[in-house]
Parts: C-alpha cells; sequence; structure tokens
C-alpha cells in the first residue's frame, strides 16, 4: 500500500488532467459550417461562426511558454514582460506590507499590555476596520496624487489590521505563569516585554502576518486594475481590454487573460507556503 | 518571636462581592514565623488559601489586611529574594532547559559573564540529575524532568527565601518520591528557607520542620502549628519505622478528615490566632505508643 501522501498527489495529478483534459475537448475550436456572408467578410470576420471562445489548454502552455521565455522584456507602457510587471507588484506588496508592520506591530503590543490604550483604541480600529481597501483608493489619490504611492497606501492601510489586532490578542493572552515567572525574576517592563511576552505571543503575530500578506496580494492585483501602469494587476486588466477595443487581435492575448490570473494564483500559493513554513519553523525553533 | 526571618502578621485576604453581598473572606487572622533555614509546609483542604497565602508571600498578589516582614523589611512586590516554584513548571516552552536556568540566573546576577552563567546553570542541572538534557525543550521533557528543571531554576539563583506551591503535585506518586529525596539532598547543601503548601500529608513530614494546618475555606485560619520531630538526615524508606512517625501522620490526618470542619464551631480553649498552638505529637508518649501499637496489630493482620 503506498503512503498517503503518495496516494493524495497521485490524486490529485488524475484530477488535474481530468479537468484540463475535458476543457481541452469542450473548447476544440468548431469548423466553419457555412460560407461568411458579405458583412461579415467586411468585419473582420467576427460572428457566430467564429465567438470567442476560452482557450484551452494547451494554447493557453504555449502561450505561456513564450511569456516565460523572456520574462523582462521591455517595449514600452503597454508591453511588458509578465516577470516585470510581477516585480513592480511585489515591490509594492512588500513595501506596503513592511509599513504596516513596523506600525502594526508596536501599536499592537501597546495595546495588548495595556488595558487603558486598548480601550482608547478600540473606537478608532472598529471603525476603519471594515472601510473596504478600494474605497481608500479615492482619498488616497486626491490626498497623495501618486497612482503608485497610493497603491502602497492602500496595501498598508488594509494589511494592517490583521496584524494590529493578532498582536494585541497574542500579547493580552500570554500566560499568566510566565509573566508571573518575568515579575519573580524582577525583570523590567521592557525586558519582559521582549524576552517573555513577544516570544510568547509570536504564533498569534505570525498567523496576523499570514493572513495580511494574502490580503495584501488579493488588493493589489485590485488597486493595479484601477490605477494601473504597471503591475499584475495592470497587466490582467490591460489584456482584457485590449480584448475589448481590438477584436482582431490573434488569440495570444487572451490567451494572456488567463495565463496572468493563473500567474496571480500561482505567486499567492508560493507566497502562503513561504510563510506558512517560517511559522512552522517559528513554532519548532 | 521579633528575630525570625519571615513575620507573617494577621494576614487577611478578601475578594469584593459581586453584587452587594458579603464580601468573600478566604482567610484571615493569619500569623506565623519562620525562622531562617527551616523547611515549613502548609497543609489544608483546597479552598482555605494555601496557595493565596503564598502568592502574597512571593509578592505577585496583595494581602487585603496584615503584613509580611522578610528580614526586617516588608514585602511589597515579587523579589528575587523570593524564589517560586510554580505547581505547573512554568518553564518558558521555547527555550531548552538549560536556557531557562541560564535565563534566571542571568537575570540575577546581571554583571556575571556568560561562561560563568553556564557553568552555574549546568551545576544545578546536574544536581537535580538532569545532565544530558539541559538542550532539551520543555515539549520534550516528562514532567517530573520538567519540574526537576522548575527547581533548579529556583536553586540556581539562591534566594533567601524559597516558595513552593504544591510542586509535586502533577506528577505520578513514584516519580514524586525520587524527587522528594533530591529535594532533601539540595535543601541540605543549600540551607535555604523553604515554604512550601502541599496536601500530601506524608510528604510533609518527610520534607518539613514545622507543619502549619489550616483549617477549611472560606473564613480559613491556621488551626495549630506540627513541630516535626523526627531526626534529619530522614529517608523516605526507613522514615515508616520510626516510633513517633505515625503518630504525628495520625495527628495530621485526623485533623484533616475532621476537625479542619470542626474548627471554628469547636475553638479549643485558649486559641489565639495571633499565635497558634504549636504542638508535638511525635513526642507525646501516649499517642506514639498508640500509633505503634495499632501498627503492629494492622501488620499481624
Amino acid at each position: 500500500m503506498l503512503s498517503l501522501p503518495l496516494r493524495a498527489a497521485i490524486l490529485s495529478v488524475v484530477l488535474l488532467l481530468v479537468t484540463l483534459g475535458a476543457w481541452e475537448l469542450a473548447n476544440q475550436a468548431p469548423t466553419v459550417a457555412k460560407e461568411m456572408t458579405e458583412y461579415e467578410k467586411l468585419t473582420g470576420g467576427a460572428g457566430a461562426s467564429q465567438e470567442a471562445q476560452l482557450p484551452t489548454p494547451s494554447q493557453i502552455m504555449a502561450h505561456a511558454g513564450k511569456e516565460l521565455r523572456n520574462p523582462f522584456y521591455d517595449k514600452g507602457p503597454n508591453d511588458k514582460g509578465i516577470g516585470l510587471q510581477l516585480l513592480y507588484s511585489i515591490g509594492r506588496v512588500l513595501l506596503g506590507y513592511f509599513f504596516a508592520a513596523a506600525l502594526a506591530i508596536p501599536i499592537g503590543f501597546v495595546i495588548g499590555m495595556s488595558p487603558l490604550w486598548q480601550k482608547a483604541l478600540d473606537p478608532f480600529i472598529q471603525v476603519l476596520k471594515p472601510i473596504s481597501p478600494l474605497a481608500w483608493m479615492p482619498l488616497a489619490l486626491f490626498v497623495i496624487k501618486d497612482s503608485v504611492a497610493s497603491s502602497v497606501f492602500v496595501i498598508f492601510i488594509c494589511s494592517i489590521w490583521p496584524m494590529l489586532i493578532n498582536t494585541a490578542f497574542g500579547v493580552a493572552t500570554v500566560r499568566r505563569d510566565y509573566i508571573n515567572v518575568a515579575r519573580t525574576l524582577e525583570l523590567g517592563r521592557v525586558r519582559t516585554a521582549l524576552t517573555v511576552i513577544f516570544p510568547a505571543a509570536a504564533p498569534t503575530i505570525l498567523t496576523g502576518m499570514r493572513i495580511s500578506i494574502g490580503i495584501s496580494w488579493l488588493v493589489i492585483v485590485a488597486a493595479e486594475m484601477l490605477v494601473g501602469g504597471t503591475g499584475v494587476g495592470y497587466y490582467v486588466w490591460n489584456e482584457w481590454n485590449n480584448l475589448n477595443l481590438l477584436d482582431s487581435y490573434d488569440r495570444r492575448d487572451r490567451h494572456a487573460a488567463r495565463s496572468n490570473a493563473g500567474a496571480g494564483a500561482a505567486l499567492g500559493a508560493v507566497r502562503g507556503l513561504d510563510l506558512m513554513n517560517i511559522h512552522r519553523k517559528g513554532r519548532k525553533g | 518571636m521579633s528575630d525570625a526571618f519571615l513575620k507573617v502578621e494577621n494576614l487577611s485576604r478578601r475578594y469584593p462581592a459581586p453584587k452587594g453581598d458579603e464580601a468573600l473572606t478566604v482567610f484571615e487572622q493569619v500569623n506565623f514565623t519562620v525562622q531562617k533555614g527551616e523547611f515549613v509546609c502548609c497543609i489544608g483542604h483546597s479552598g482555605c488559601g494555601k496557595s493565596t497565602i503564598l502568592n502574597i508571600l512571593a509578592g505577585l498578589d496583595q494581602a487585603s489586611a496584615g503584613a509580611v516582614i522578610m528580614d526586617g523589611r516588608e514585602v511589597a512586590g515579587p523579589s528575587l529574594d523570593r524564589g517560586v516554584i510554580f505547581q505547573n513548571h512554568s518553564l518558558l516552552p521555547w527555550k531548552s532547559a538549560l536556557r531557562n536556568v541560564t535565563f534566571a540566573v542571568a537575570a540575577r546576577w546581571r554583571g556575571w559573564s556568560k561562561q560563568k552563567v553556564l557553568e552555574h546553570s549546568l551545576r544545578y542541572l546536574e544536581l537535580v540529575g538532569l545532565k544530558g538534557a539541559e538542550a532539551r525543550k520543555p515539549a520534550q521533557l516528562s514532567g517530573g524532568m520538567r519540574q526537576r528543571v522548575g527547581i533548579a531554576r529556583a536553586f540556581a539563583i539562591q534566594p533567601k527565601l524559597l516558595l513552593m506551591d504544591e510542586p509535586f503535585g502533577a506528577l505520578d506518586a513514584l516519580t514524586r518520591g525520587t524527587i522528594q529525596e533530591e529535594l532533601i539532598q539540595i535543601w541540605d547543601k543549600s540551607g535555604q528557607t523553604v515554604f512550601m503548601i502541599t496536601h500530601d500529608v506524608d510528604e510533609a513530614i518527610l520534607l518539613a520542620d514545622k507543619i502549619v494546618l489550616m483549617t477549611n475555606g472560606p473564613d480559613a485560619r491556621i488551626a495549630e502549628i506540627v513541630e516535626v520531630t523526627l531526626p534529619r538526615p530522614r529517608d523516605r524508606t526507613k522514615i515508616i519505622h520510626q516510633p513517633a512517625y505515625y503518630a504525628i501522620r495520625n495527628h495530621l490526618v485526623e485533623f484533616l478528615v475532621e476537625r479542619s470542619k470542626t474548627f471554628r464551631s469547636q475553638l479549643p480553649a485558649g486559641y489565639d490566632p495571633k499565635s497558634p498552638p504549636l504542638l508535638r505529637p511525635g513526642l507525646d508518649t501516649t499517642a506514639v505508643a498508640e500509633a505503634v501499637a495499632a501498627a503492629r496489630i494492622a501488620s499481624r493482620n
């Protein structure tokens, strides 16, 4: 009997092949059934017989191969390689995320350790937290006046909340015993916070960071669709728009829309796995 | 006595009432003293406030009334002079056994070099029999080993007063016996003053010089103090053959079963909470003879 992980892996591969196979078969190009009318010829042949189809997996792979072979090309503002777009997005996410972490974790600490500050800041947090990140966009654009800085700000404002709340919760629920140990050893407040409370709350803080990075990635794609310029979100949205504006473009661009969505999902998965591994190492270490 | 090392004077602990009812008094008018180098145990049923007294002695809790004076100074908060061994070991789980001890030692002697801290900690870990297990995290140690690390940590900082809150309560009987013996050996060498809470009568007789008996809570108080007159060094297996052992044990068990409940309604004549009576059942020849006779009959049947 094969081991459980191996059997699960085989099952995953089988499911993938079945899905791709079904997709492939369902999207074969239709054979032209009748002669095109004069009108259809004039308007470039788009019509019922040549409806836009979801590209098949084989077509996607072919296009993806072509894109990935040269991911960093730059032929102008509307035509950049996918690798370059990815780097732009990642850069913005990391910038906003680290600003958020730099603010959320210390403030979360203070909130967790001090009931006074917790009650004082709670109304602000409860009001600001549910505001949709994209709703911040117009305000950010108006005040900051720069589209890249605005998207970084939007990342910042949406990823700060999970980290803040989780840090506060983790710090507030450190076991009384550990605090008593620190008290009987006459450690000052600062040393207690750094050497006892912070390691004890670390798993919860890391959970908050994982949640935040996931949200950040979701938001950057949406934010870039709005403000554009560069980045994965812009890339996806741009290709979608190109589809509509110029339907004489070849299928290449339709494939691009799909494979970019796929790239975004894959990157998110990799990111999540990364943080999960840090999380696990943190628990054992 | 005015030159006692630790004096507890008229200690009370009350919790405010939730809805205008009477305040809950856990214990009140607790008075006792501990001489330097003495080993004192406190025994009582659950709810009599033993752990609360210990927390107040450690400075982790505030008394509602009364004072604790150690070495001439009032106890106002936690201090490195009063080491605590908690009921659940309270080891920091992200640090190894060795690091847990060095953490305490470095907090005690800030100016020591890393090497000195390390050697000191290793010595105490060896004393409790954990040589070779220093690098393990608490999750990789058994319950007995974790408690040993707690003991090593408390002894390593060499506090003036050592407070132990039912340290062996979570261990099985076999491990408990072994660690009790180790504790006696360490304590013999260090000459520390110890105040320990336990609910195990045999443990108290084995370890203590004096046993403080508390009545049942709420409104608990000290009923009496029993002096354990068995000679030291005490051996766990040999102590039970000494004639005075069962006299003392019977006295304690009889108190816990019967008198801890009825004490308040049947106060003995001349009882003064400011100085509870000091009894020596081990020297009471009648009690000893009766106990010996009862044991002989029991062993014959």
